[in-house]
């Protein structure tokens, strides 16, 4: 610890934190553009540094974006990654009611705790931790997910009937794309861009950041804009009150989502908000702008970054997309990723971790200020604004694969979802289905590989079968009525257990 | 990005007497920022730039397993300016099984081979054979039984298993995973028995897994203790081969002038030790060589093929 104490103090290396820091906010504010563009376009430029410099400012980058995200899921129901989706739920709803302020401040507070929860749990568990990961293989994952999905499903906040269509239809739309075993490929139509599915970012640009501009344009002609007053720009005690306990949850939740591989920041905050939801004494605001509905999510997704590096660090596999150009940076600086990077490199593992510290700390610093300037934003006419915002998703989608089949698919999803919208029904369960689908399918089918296509592997492996034995609990027990009374006990327990 | 500009202008305009290049020449690369391509690429990446005096801008285009980059650079203004990363043997391979590919192997010139992994043999901790005879005799015993990963069908993994399969006699249940990283996960927590996998998973999981031979001519540095099939007495040297190519129509001058800067940059030690530390085998292959590599190894995956003849009745 001294050690990384004694790193990160160098200036250049503080230098580059603050720089990683800056840009992840940045690409995490702009909608489109996520972390793992950004680290690959400033890869070239750590060639000259020290890899730890290198990978601090990289990492810096990574949770930086995490902080960012969130912004304009609160100000214009654009999520700016992923992993914020969920927040647009309650956060939009908090500025439509003035209070962007407090949404705004209790994500940058969730996410600096929950950062540092999470940092602490690298450091301290992180050996240990590894084996965990390992003991999920395809028919625990899959069952895993099963189980999560009923959860969710389960808490819709409207019609579950609705939520369901559009978790099928979501699904549906994940087998879109190259057959994950046999590499047929399925209603891809000769268009090869659409070999790999349908792009979770052009999927939810357009389903938020488009349909959302098409809603209020009509909205626009028949009513005036939202009013902007600003009531304050900090949470307030009672804001605290409610928020504590879910940062708490979110931040551990997060953290064990992220060691396991996949995209964890969004399912970490999808998991977080249905579990606020389900303990709340108050679930049917949910949706309407209460504060724990940002405070678990944001923290859930933030710790979830901490949780990822442990794979890298312990086992040296990449959980995610953004890790795996980690590690890729760690081969050019040609240092030996795998289980001996700590004692072999400790000046890499303890400066990184010691430099995510002082990075959480800088980030709230930068980011608390920046609550007062992004509501000016909202001050910003709608004319100007959503042409601004439209073009921003163009840029965004554009720039991930320069595809404009990618640009036409968020296109045809803004008119979805518009549509959607305007039926009620949410759109939550069909981007987690996006999110999910492909890893069920692919987790099922490796399961049944392996096991020869008998069904029975996902009742042989003790972690499934708990898994398996607790969804088919939650789907029977409205059957009986003395169980459906106890639902609510038995709920708390699962989700123990989850965690 | 206004910074890759900015110096993109600065260049062309001090390089306008010269021949070629002129300007910055376009890096395609068909993976994923990160991946084995695109370490090799950034590797050479300041040394081309020495050397060309232009800027080497590398841009992601993945999709369809490297497909969609490839058709797209099968397409490109044969000028030399387009470039892009290939592996052999996925340049042969799917345009042989997938629909809709628009390039085939023979559609480019391939400037140069810089590196490749061998593929290697390796199964889970505490399995019950622990060399390569106890594997083959253990397989025997139990056909169908062992579950093997490799990522991707109709893949470098697939047809090693498939060939190792047709030399020792023997039938494996291929696990096709997605990616490297949900494989050696799967490896390493016992979920499935072995694997074929890159020298690169290998070198960085070594201590966690059982490596039992690999597909390269000599022992690797980086698994020194690990035998190679050959001194096991087999002719068996499966491995993915990586570098750069441009379409074919490419003229003369312009292919010898970049073969003659990948070649500079990649002979150099610096270059070579930084890829070996990361388990690969460095390769110094220009054109001709290239060629009949690429050649070569069409002719096993055929022979292959027409083995399996139940491969192609999957094409689609």
């Amino acid at each position: 610890m001294a050690l990384g104490a004694q790193i990160i103090l160098q200036p250049i290396n503080l230098l580059f934190c603050f720089l990683g820091c800056l840009m992840g906010t940045l690409v995490g504010v702009l909608p489109g553009l996520g972390p793992t563009a950004a680290i690959a376009l400033l890869l070239p430029n750590t060639f000259h540094v020290p890899p730890v410099t290198a990978i601090i400012m990289l990492a810096g980058i990574y949770y930086g974006a995490m902080y960012g995200g969130s912004t304009t899921s609160i100000l214009v129901n654009i999520p700016g990654e992923a992993a914020s989706v969920i927040t647009c739920l309650d956060g939009y709803q908090m500025a439509r009611k003035g209070r962007a302020g407090p949404a705004l401040g209790i994500a940058a507070f969730g996410s600096f705790i929950a950062g540092t929860i999470s940092i602490i749990g690298l450091m301290v568990v992180a050996p240990p931790l590894a084996k965990f990961a390992l003991a999920f293989g395809p028919p625990e994952y899959f069952s895993l997910m099963l189980l999560g999905i009923i959860i969710l499903i389960y808490l819709a906040s409207g019609s579950i009937l609705k939520a369901l269509m559009m978790f099928v239809f979501g699904l549906l739309v994940s087998t879109i794309g190259m057959d994950c075993i046999s590499g047929t490929q399925r209603l891809t139509f000769g268009i090869l861009e659409l070999c790999d599915g349908v792009g979770l970012i052009p999927a939810i640009m357009g389903l938020f950041g488009v349909a959302e501009v098409i809603a209020n344009v009509e909205q626009m002609i028949k009513t005036d804009t939202i009013t902007t007053k600003v009531t304050n720009l900090l949470p307030n005690l009672q804001d605290w009150k409610d928020s504590f306990w879910p940062i708490i949850r979110g931040s551990f939740l997060g953290f064990f989502i992220g060691i396991l591989p996949g995209p964890a920041p969004v399912i970490a905050s999808f998991t977080s908000y249905a579990i606020e939801k389900k303990l709340s004494k108050h679930p049917e605001k949910f949706g309407t702008g209460v504060i724990e509905g940002v405070a678990g999510p944001e923290s859930a997704n933030n710790s979830a970054t901490g949780g990822a590096f442990i794979p890298l660090f312990t086992l040296g596999i990449p959980v995610n997309s953004v890790i795996a150009i980690l590690l890729g940076a760690f081969m050019i600086h040609g240092i030996q990723p795998g289980p001996m990077i700590i004692t072999k490199h400790p000046d890499l593992f303890w400066g990184t971790v010691m430099s995510m510290y002082l990075g959480n700390i800088m980030l709230l610093v930068l980011n608390l200020p920046l609550i007062g300037i992004w509501v000016q934003v909202l001050r910003v006419p709608y004319p100007i604004l959503f042409p601004l915002i439209l073009l921003f998703c163009l840029i965004g989608v554009y720039s991930l694969n320069y595809s404009l089949v990618e640009i036409g698919l968020m296109i045809g999803f803004g008119v979805f979802g518009y549509l959607a919208r305007k039926f009620q029904f949410e759109m939550a369960p069909l981007v987690l289905a996006i999110v999910i689908g492909p890893m069920m399918e692919n987790n099922l089918r490796l399961s049944l590989v392996i096991s020869q296509g008998n069904p029975l592997i996902f009742i042989t492996h003790p972690l499934s079968a708990i898994f398996i034995f607790v969804t088919l609990a939650l789907l029977l027990s409205p059957l009986v009525p003395w169980i459906g009374k106890r639902r609510q006990k038995l709920q708390e327990k699962v989700e123990g257990e989850e965690v | 990005m206004f910074l890759i500009f900015a110096v993109s202008f600065m260049f062309a305009a001090t390089a306008g007497a010269q021949e070629f290049p002129r300007g910055p020449i376009n890096y395609m690369n068909p993976f994923n920022p990160g991946g084995e391509v695109d370490i090799a690429a950034r590797a050479m990446q300041p040394s081309l730039e020495k050397n060309m005096g232009v800027p080497f801008v590398i841009q992601y285009l993945p999709g369809a397993g490297g497909a969609l980059c490839w058709s797209k650079l099968a397409a490109a203004k044969p000028d030399g300016y387009t470039v892009g990363g290939f592996s052999i043997p996925h340049i042969i391979l799917q345009p042989i099984f997938m629909k809709d590919v628009a390039f085939k192997a023979d559609d480019f010139v391939i400037l140069s081979i810089v590196e490749y992994t061998p593929i290697g043999l390796a199964v889970k901790k505490g399995f019950k054979a622990s060399t390569v005879k106890e594997f083959i005799e253990y397989a025997k015993a139990n056909p169908g039984k062992v579950s093997c990963g490799g990522v991707g069908k109709f893949t470098g993994h697939h047809f090693a298993a498939l060939q190792f399969m047709k030399m020792a006699g023997i039938k494996l249940n291929y696990v096709t995973f997605t990616g490297t990283a949900p494989m050696q996960t799967a490896l390493m927590g016992g979920h499935v028995d072995a694997v074929f996998s890159n020298s690169t998973m290998m070198v960085s999981s070594k201590d966690e897994i059982k490596v039992l031979a690999m597909g390269s001519e000599q022992r690797m540095n980086q698994l020194a203790d690990v035998p190679t099939f050959k001194e096991l007495g087999m002719e068996f040297y499966p491995r993915i081969a990586r570098g750069v190519m441009a379409p074919k129509a490419v003229p003369k001058d312009v292919s010898k002038r970049l073969e003659k800067a990948f070649l500079e940059t990649i002979s150099k030690p610096d270059f070579k030790a930084k890829m070996e530390n990361a388990g690969f085998v460095p390769q110094v292959w220009g054109i001709e060589e290239s060629r009949k590599y690429l050649d070569s190894e069409t002719r096993l995956l055929n022979r292959l093929i027409q083995d399996n003849p139940d491969l192609l009745s999957t094409k689609n």
